[in-house]
């Protein structure tokens, strides 16, 4: 039956209030099971042995030794995962990714597996094999990979995008351009031009929790596959794929999810799991350490940038142009730099504006998504940008923000035209917020910057299931990455007008439920909430036709109304209002199992907007900014449960102060990673910070019914901008290159003192 | 296996006894011998804290422990922190302020401060800052778990008066 998914306004009894998670009990007590806490009979422990290059011939495998010692049960290259994906480049490279053919593409890049009874044997095994390389010339930097003499890659890769089409290959995978109007026109009409050229580094998702599964594949062709991961159904068919089982057999179950970010969406070890699984007949755990998180699964893209902003003294942006340059790693996957097109200017309304995009292969690691990717390297660019023009014309950069602030019927730089966003909202809330009244010290700054996500929807199967004692049970099939079982739960409970008590919310496996896309794109309460309602709708039916049975009237005289069947009208008057509950007791004699379910393509997400403030203390002695206070406003359309819509907001922010002050890959001359591990790579710690302050705007996304946005990413995409600005108020310096680590403060405060002293004496 | 040592200790307040080889750390040991797979692994080099467990009443990191270590000793995981079926005001604390969202990171965080209100039962909130800067959470920006551990603080010292 189809649903209508508009706003409808209605009033919440349930939504909006802090229920405590299920899950909860089970994750404080150590109960609670990830990827890494099963373990099935005659289990072997896998382990994967890696290239040491960055790019290298891999001239001879030879893994006899390994394979005869006493404990190793299977060894397997290249050679035991044929290529069975039929034509499908982007599956082909997915599979090479996973296993080197030939020739290893990152230092990282997997080349063999064992299986072994122990750690031990398995570590030994992986010693004993012996790989030949032949070294070849490698590129890790994105610039340098654009030159003309740089390495080449892929002799098969030539540019799409660009006319007339190039006659050799190239690094460069692709040229995007979008945008509207005429920018060299409105250069032309600018009172100020500012132009400026910023870059940022490689970072991380930084999950805690390392990639873990628990694969097993029987002689008879079926498989299971416990696994900690975004998307079930994804790695269902894409390991399908790409070991030739069949989908229906494969049956793969979600474990909890130590964070993911974007990071879980992906296979990286799976299919070398159930590949060595299939060769030893016994389950195999393969347990990422953290050092091979670092090098061989998908941090976001290092980044190149050039902006251009014109504008009037009245703070009319006239043109604006962008040029985006992003390494997506070894190989082709996502059109990363034309996320960033979408995504720059997407919080203005700038009449005359270009933004083109270079997606750019490089020797590291296979790019995935990382919470809003590509979005915040842009906004770094264009934020940054954008007060330097306040700061040219002598404009308030909040106000020069809201002069041009993108509105309803605006056109977003990929072409649509806006609905109700809450960009000018939030920065109003900027403006009145106290934070901007606190006083600054010297040596302390403040920065203001904004961010925008898409946020998705996509296909979505929920099933709910009414128990006789009047207790529901609801299957949804996207993960909980950070409380979704709670909201789902409370939304179930509001459609029903019952307890949130009485639901009881399971992620179901990919037997037990249809196609659910990744939980990716903020679009898990969005689009189970959606087929949540829609669920409950459908079982409320059911209910009024019991009732209707019950009390022997026709069902279109009953009604449906907090938890209770009632028929209405007069001559009903003596007849009682029947509960969940008593429908639910008497239902194996009405006519079965209630139920409802719910099948959708989830449409019309939201589009995520937000403003952060910052005040940060620039130590100039030794280049350390300390954040001082922290505030991130943002619309969520409809905050379900606001503990975990705050949590979004905060941790994405955290996220985005780690990548703006420290976070980073570093890659040594020989093109290996120097800091794959936490000591090294620091993320943000709790003595790093002060609490972060939140303010929740609710402007209903007119697509849903409760008027739900997705909330997840949007908040990583201002936090680099702003502390940029920051410490451009703080120091009158303004740095271009992320993260803005100690280092890099003081080089730039060094260069800005030598260039006064120059000035001065010259 | 051939190293293997039999290891008698107390975890949680119950005499364990397993074999393990010499080389292996006390997070294999717990998790794999044990089965205590609350007890997390993050990165295996002591810098996230999510194997945190306590020896002896002393916070340590589990991975940078070998498992015959802990002969002799009395081991503390996050599956004794709950008494007799009654969460530890920290666990509850936690599930109130929405102090986890995946978890991951929440049993460490557990062991780590309630070793550190077993020292300190009135922490400022720099000193739960700095306490708590060897575990790392990637989901909360840290906020809410300041917020639970000072509320639980409060709690206890109200429940100690009593």
């Amino acid at each position: 039956m189809a649903h209508d998914n508009s706003y409808t306004g209605q009033k919440f009894e349930v939504v909006g209030n802090r229920f405590l998670r299920p899950d909860g009990v089970d994750k404080v007590t150590g109960r609670a099971r990830y990827g890494a806490d099963a373990n099935a009979p005659g289990q072997l422990v896998g382990l994967v042995l890696r290239s040491p290059h960055a790019h290298a011939i891999i001239k001879k495998i030879d893994t006899s030794r390994a394979e005869k010692m006493p404990g190793v049960k299977a060894v397997i290259t290249s050679e035991d995962l044929p290529d069975l994906t039929g034509g499908d480049a982007g599956m082909a490279q997915t599979l090479e990714n996973c296993m080197a053919r030939g020739r290893a593409m990152y230092d990282g890049h997997a080349v063999a597996a064992v299986a072994a009874v122990d750690r031990q044997t398995a570590k030994k095994a992986l010693q004993a094999i012996k790989v030949t390389y032949k070294k070849l010339p490698h590129v890790t930097d994105v610039d340098e990979a654009m030159k003309p003499n740089a390495p080449v890659l892929h002799p098969w890769l030539f540019t799409a995008g660009v006319d007339p089409k190039p006659e050799k290959p190239s690094n460069v995978i692709s040229r995007t351009q979008m945008g509207h109007g005429d920018p060299e026109a409105g250069f032309a009409e600018a009172d100020v031009i500012v132009e400026k050229s910023y870059k940022t580094e490689q970072t991380h998702q930084g999950y805690i929790e390392p990639h873990a599964c628990l694969a097993s594949v029987t002689p008879d062709g079926q498989a299971e596959l416990w696994v900690t991961t975004q998307g079930p159904f994804t790695y269902r068919s894409v390991c399908a794929t790409l070991l030739g089982l069949d989908i229906a057999k494969l049956k793969v179950t979600s474990s909890e999810i130590g964070g993911g970010f974007g990071g879980k969406t992906h296979v990286w070890v799976e299919p070398l799991a159930l590949a060595l699984s299939r060769k030893a007949n016994r389950p195999v755990k393969l347990v990422m350490t953290r050092d091979e998180v670092f090098r061989a699964t998908g941090p976001t893209a290092s980044t190149s940038i050039d902006v251009k902003i014109g504008a009037k003294k009245n703070g009319t942006i006239t043109g604006a142009t962008l040029e985006l340059r992003y390494q997506g790693g070894a190989f082709v996957g996502m059109p990363w730099a034309q996320l960033a097109c979408m995504t720059g200017f997407a919080c203005y309304d700038i009449k005359n504006q270009r933004s083109v995009g270079w997606d750019v292969v490089v020797n590291r690691p296979k790019v995935a998504a990382y919470r809003a990717p590509s979005a915040p390297m842009a906004a770094y660019a264009v934020e940054s940008t954008l007060d330097m023009v306040a700061e040219e014309i002598g404009m308030d950069p909040v106000n020069l923000r809201l002069k041009n602030v993108a509105k309803e019927g605006a056109q977003a730089p990929y072409g649509p035209i806006y609905g109700p966003i809450g960009i000018e909202a939030a920065l109003k809330a900027v403006k009145k917020h106290p934070h901007m009244k606190a006083k600054l010290k010297k040596g302390q700054g403040r920065g203001v910057a904004c961010g925008f996500w898409f946020n998705i929807g996509g296909q979505t199967c929920v099933d709910l299931n009414i128990g006789t004692d009047g207790t529901v049970n609801l299957a949804v099939g996207t993960v909980d990455v950070g409380g979704a079982r709670a909201s789902m739960g409370m939304i179930a409970a509001e459609e029903l007008g019952i307890s949130y008590d009485d639901i009881k919310v399971v992620v179901a496996d990919t037997a037990s439920l249809g196609h659910n896309d990744t939980t990716e794109g903020s679009r898990g309460t969005f689009s189970s909430g959606m087929a949540t309602i829609f669920a409950a709708r459908d079982a409320i039916n059911v209910l009024k036709e019991r009732a209707a049975k019950m009390l022997d009237v026709p069902v279109e005289d009953i009604a449906w109304e907090k938890g209770e069947a009632k028929a209405v009208g007069k001559r009903y008057s003596n007849l009682p209002k029947l509960s969940l509950k008593e429908i639910a007791r008497k239902s194996p004699n009405t006519g079965g199992p209630i139920a409802g379910h719910n099948e959708v393509v989830a449409d019309g997400a939201g589009m995520g907007f937000a403003a952060h403030i910052v005040d940060v203390e620039v130590d100039e002695e030794t280049g350390l900014s300390k954040i001082l206070r922290y505030t991130v406003v943002q619309d969520a359309g409809k905050a379900i449960h606001p503990d975990y819509v705050e949590g979004q907001m905060q941790g994405a922010a955290v996220q985005g102060i780690g990548w703006a002050l420290n976070e980073e890959y570093v890659y040594g001359k020989d093109g290996r990673l120097e800091n794959p591990g936490f000591l090294d790579y620091r993320i943000p710690v709790a003595s790093d910070l002060p609490f972060i302050d939140t303010k929740i705007l609710e402007i209903p996304n007119p697509n849903h019914p409760y008027g739900i946005r997705g909330v997840g990413e949007t908040s990583i995409v201002p936090p680099l901008g702003a502390i940029g600005n920051a410490i451009a108020n703080a120091t009158g310096v303004r740095m271009t290159h992320a993260p803005m680590s100690p280092v890099r403060v003081l080089d730039a405060l060094d260069e800005a003192a030598g260039m006064d002293q120059k000035v001065s004496a010259g | 296996m051939s190293d293997a040592v039999l290891v008698t200790t107390k975890v949680n307040g119950d005499v364990v006894e397993y074999a393990c080889p010499t080389d292996e750390v006390l997070l294999d040991s717990l998790r794999d011998r044990v089965g205590l797979t609350g007890v997390k692994e993050g990165c295996g080099t002591g810098d996230c804290g999510a194997c945190s467990v306590t020896i002896d009443g002393q916070l340590v990191c589990a991975c940078l422990v070998l498992g015959v270590e802990a002969d002799g000793r009395e081991i503390g995981t996050v599956e004794g922190m709950a008494e007799e079926g009654e969460l530890h005001p920290l666990q509850q604390k936690f599930i109130e302020h929405a102090a986890l969202q995946c978890g991951i990171c929440t049993p460490g965080f557990l062991v780590a401060a309630k070793a550190l209100l077993d020292k300190n039962p009135k922490p400022s909130e720099n000193e739960i800052r700095y306490a708590l800067a060897g575990n790392l959470c990637r989901c909360t920006g840290y906020d809410k778990i300041i917020r639970a551990v000072q509320d639980a603080a409060k709690d206890m010292r109200k429940s100690r008066k009593r």
